[in-house]
């Protein structure tokens, strides 16, 4: 130790000047940045209350529980009218942005995954159609798209009663879509009940099925089962009770039709627009994930003798999903974000209703705003976060 | 060797051609076509789906639309009603409206040398081989953006004053989405520079400001920036409402942008940095001579993604009451002597919209197999 210890012990590190020494540098730069962004948060909230000041708009969110007194065209879930408060057309305008964003979701997840597969099919024809389809969407801008669907195709249907009918149950005409409506009658708890006991089951039955293949080897045919189960105890169930759920059809009357469920053209329009144009970005994403699948995976499953469906099921699909979930999500997000284009067709979700219709009658920008930029903020936050809980699950089965 | 196969010794068979439906169209047909009675079945949907869609498509856009005439009475039946075709003329009628909204007609030559110039320069930037890329993208950067902003403002070296309300059209469009990219990309720069800084509170503001603006829709962003930049400013400062977008466009474009060239970023090997820092490089002239010119490089494609995006996203700012390109074919479809060819308006506009994003995507996939070289 005394042979290395040849500096003098005294002088410690060398001297470095304050400006050249990399930690103080890091503090001071820090503290101009928080310095800045004070000064500016200061200047913005200074000026925005003297602004607000002059206009005579009181701050805060007392204005939540106000009378909206404006009709909102489209409520699905709650009811609503003119005597509601604000805070209840807030509520509307978020129901039905989740609406359309799940809709959305739902049909683009669909259309993405069968297009990404036509794309990759052996197929000349249908894989230079699922080409063409994904390079006309994807370089297409959404709004565009969704105006062609509104007021191109729906907007120029003809009237109630020359409707495009489809076999007699759905109805298409100028005023929106029109489809028979479920009405439960008594006793159609039990059938839900009975069928929310053979999801149990099944999950249950998939559990032990895993276990028993883990400690025996023997393979249980779990899924198909499952799908019995879920089919046949509820129809079970509903000819016990005498099938408690009535379909109550839309009927022509006078000029428009009567009953029935009425999804309005906005909705019908927007989402289309969104699902098709979603999923030609999805299907890229379910290419790349498949073809990313090595060959030798394929070719190793089929030389152990497991036969094609088998090695899609088990082999290739839980390895592609690995791939194909982030992006996924990203266009789920982005789904969601573009849901607000609904403003510019006049469907009520929360941007047109909230950002809309109750800014202009309250003129409280700066609460509103942030009202729903925390909304999607919130939404991309669980989205996110369920599909981040996903991929974790999917990623433990790669070993 | 002309032996026919009975004729020859065994083992000593001629090659001979492979059998005609092996071959030649037919040969193809079986392979991609009919290889399996699932595929033949999938081939006859796909076969009549085209037949149902293309020929009505076809007769619709080009055989039975009326492709000239000055006004919209060429485009109409007997009874006065549009007709159930393409009107071509709203196109050649409405072109000055669609490409430049109310800007003065004789004052557009000032666009078509901004036009000439950024065209040029593209191409210099995008051909191979072509010297002084480095200077053409600088000079894209900095003086262009200047130059644009006194040429189609005016009200300076002795010309004529064009206010922004009457700017408009395909021209308004590549002004949102080219200013949005240029102010982007240094934001965004700086973005993901302080996204990756040890430094907990740029960290922390970084990380704030890129997830925000990506976690709400351009369209909120929009109306924040029309509604609530006014109450942030001063009393009797106003905003150009022009300005106001192209403040909000480009703060959200720059939060994608930081996460592109955070990938970029992260893509460079540790020892380059290290490298640098051995050399004795500070961290500007580190970022600058070493780590920036690879990362951008890598993240061209990203780059030319993002601003596809942002071209698509442009058309928001119709909502917000500016007339942007598609603004203007819908505010065109909806004069009275034009009513019934929106369809027209869109197909154009359709049409005008994919071509330059699927150029632009083209280009970005040829970047991406020029780069990826590894295997």
């Amino acid at each position: 130790m005394a042979a290395v210890d040849t500096t003098n012990p005294e002088a410690g590190p060398p001297k470095i000047a304050l400006w050249n020494d990399p930690q103080a540098r890091a503090l001071f730069f820090q503290i101009i940045v928080l310095g800045g962004l004070l000064i500016l948060g200061a200047f913005i909230v200074k000026n925005t209350m003297d602004n607000l000041e002059r206009a005579g708009i009181a701050s805060g969110f007392g204005f939540l529980n106000t009378t909206a007194g404006f009709a909102i065209g489209y409520s699905p879930f709650v009811h609503y009218d003119e005597k509601n408060t604000y805070l209840m057309s807030l509520t509307v305008g978020l129901l039905n942005t989740l609406l359309v964003a799940g809709l959305g979701i739902f049909f683009a997840t669909i259309f993405g995954f069968i297009v990404g597969i036509a794309r990759l099919s052996s197929n000349w024809l249908v894989a230079k159609m699922a080409l063409v389809y994904i390079e006309t969407m994807r370089n297409i801008p959404l709004l565009l798209q969704i105006f062609v669907w509104y007021f191109g195709v729906l907007r120029q249907l003809p009237g109630p009663r020359q409707s495009v009918v489809f076999s007699d149950t759905f109805f298409l005409n100028i005023r929106g879509l029109f489809s028979p409506k479920p009405l439960p009658q008594d006793g159609f708890s039990i059938v839900a009940v009975v069928f929310v006991i053979a999801i149990f089951g099944s999950i249950a039955l998939n559990i032990w099925a895993k276990k028993r293949q883990n400690e025996t080897g023997r393979i249980f045919p779990a899924i198909s089962t499952s799908i019995a189960l879920l089919i046949v105890l509820p129809l079970i169930a509903a000819a016990l009770t005498g099938f408690p759920l009535l379909w109550e059809y839309p009927v022509l009357k006078g000029f428009n039709f009567r009953g029935g469920l009425e999804i309005p053209p906005e909705l019908v329009s927007l989402t289309l627009a969104l699902s098709t144009y979603t999923g030609a970005f999805i299907a890229e994403n379910v290419r790349s994930g498949i073809t990313s699948v090595n060959k030798g995976q394929t070719e190793a499953a089929y030389a152990l003798g497991l036969r094609p469906g088998q090695t899609l099921r088990l082999v290739v699909i839980p390895q592609a999903l690995r791939v194909i979930i982030p992006p996924v999500t990203s266009q789920y997000l982005n789904l969601t974000k573009n849901s607000s284009l609904a403003a510019a067709i006049a469907y009520p979700d929360i941007v047109l209703v909230f950002g809309g219709t109750v800014l202009m009658q309250t003129g409280q920008a700066v609460e509103i705003i942030a009202i729903v930029m925390a909304f999607y903020l919130f939404v991309s936050l669980v989205i996110s976060m369920f599909m981040n809980w996903y991929n974790q699950k999917m990623a433990l089965v790669e070993r | 060797m002309n032996a026919l196969p009975h004729d020859s010794e065994p083992g000593h068979h001629p090659d001979l051609a492979p059998p005609a439906t092996n071959t030649g169209v037919v040969g193809w047909m079986k392979e991609n076509l009919f290889s399996s009675p699932a595929n033949a079945v999938l081939t006859l949907i796909a076969a009549y789906l085209i037949y149902a869609l293309v020929p009505p498509v076809l007769n619709y856009f080009i055989l039975d639309a009326v492709w000239l005439g000055d006004n919209s009475d060429v485009c109409r039946n007997e009874t006065g009603g549009p007709i159930a075709a393409a009107c071509w003329p709203f196109v050649k009628v409405w072109f000055k409206a669609l490409m430049f909204y109310r800007y003065p007609t004789e004052e557009l030559w000032r666009i078509y040398i901004t036009y000439i110039l950024f065209a040029g320069s593209l191409l210099a930037l995008v051909l191979p081989g072509v010297p002084g890329k480095k200077w053409v993208a600088l000079f894209l950067l900095t003086v262009f953006p200047v130059l644009c902003f006194y040429l189609y403002l005016g009200g300076s070296f002795g010309l004529a004053r064009v206010e922004t309300a009457d700017w408009g059209g395909l021209f308004l469009t590549l002004v949102i989405s080219v200013t949005g990219i240029v102010v982007s990309l240094p934001v965004g720069i700086i973005l993901a520079l302080g996204r990756r800084s040890k430094m907990p509170v740029v960290k922390a503001v970084c990380v704030a400001f890129i997830e925000l603006w990506r976690g709400v829709p351009l369209i909120t962003v929009l109306f924040m920036a029309s509604v609530m930049f006014p109450l942030f400013m001063p009393e009797g400062v106003t905003f150009d409402k022009l300005l106001r977008v192209l403040i909000g466009v480009s703060l959200f474009s720059a939060a994608y942008m930081a996460e592109v060239v955070r990938g970029g970023l992260q893509a460079i090997p540790k020892g380059q940095f290290e490298g640098a820092m051995a050399l004795g490089l500070n961290f500007p002239k580190m970022m600058v001579f070493i780590v920036m010119p690879q990362a951008l490089k890598i993240v061209i494609p990203g780059i030319v993604n993002t601003f596809i995006g942002l071209f698509k996203d442009t058309t928001l700012v119709s909502v917000v009451g500016l007339f942007d390109f598609l603004g203007t074919v819908q505010s065109a479809s909806s004069n009275p002597d034009w009513l019934g060819f929106l369809n027209t308006g869109y197909a154009f506009a359709a049409l005008i919209y994919w071509i330059f994003c699927f150029s632009m995507s083209q280009y970005s996939q040829h970047i991406e197999r020029k780069l990826h070289t590894g295997h």
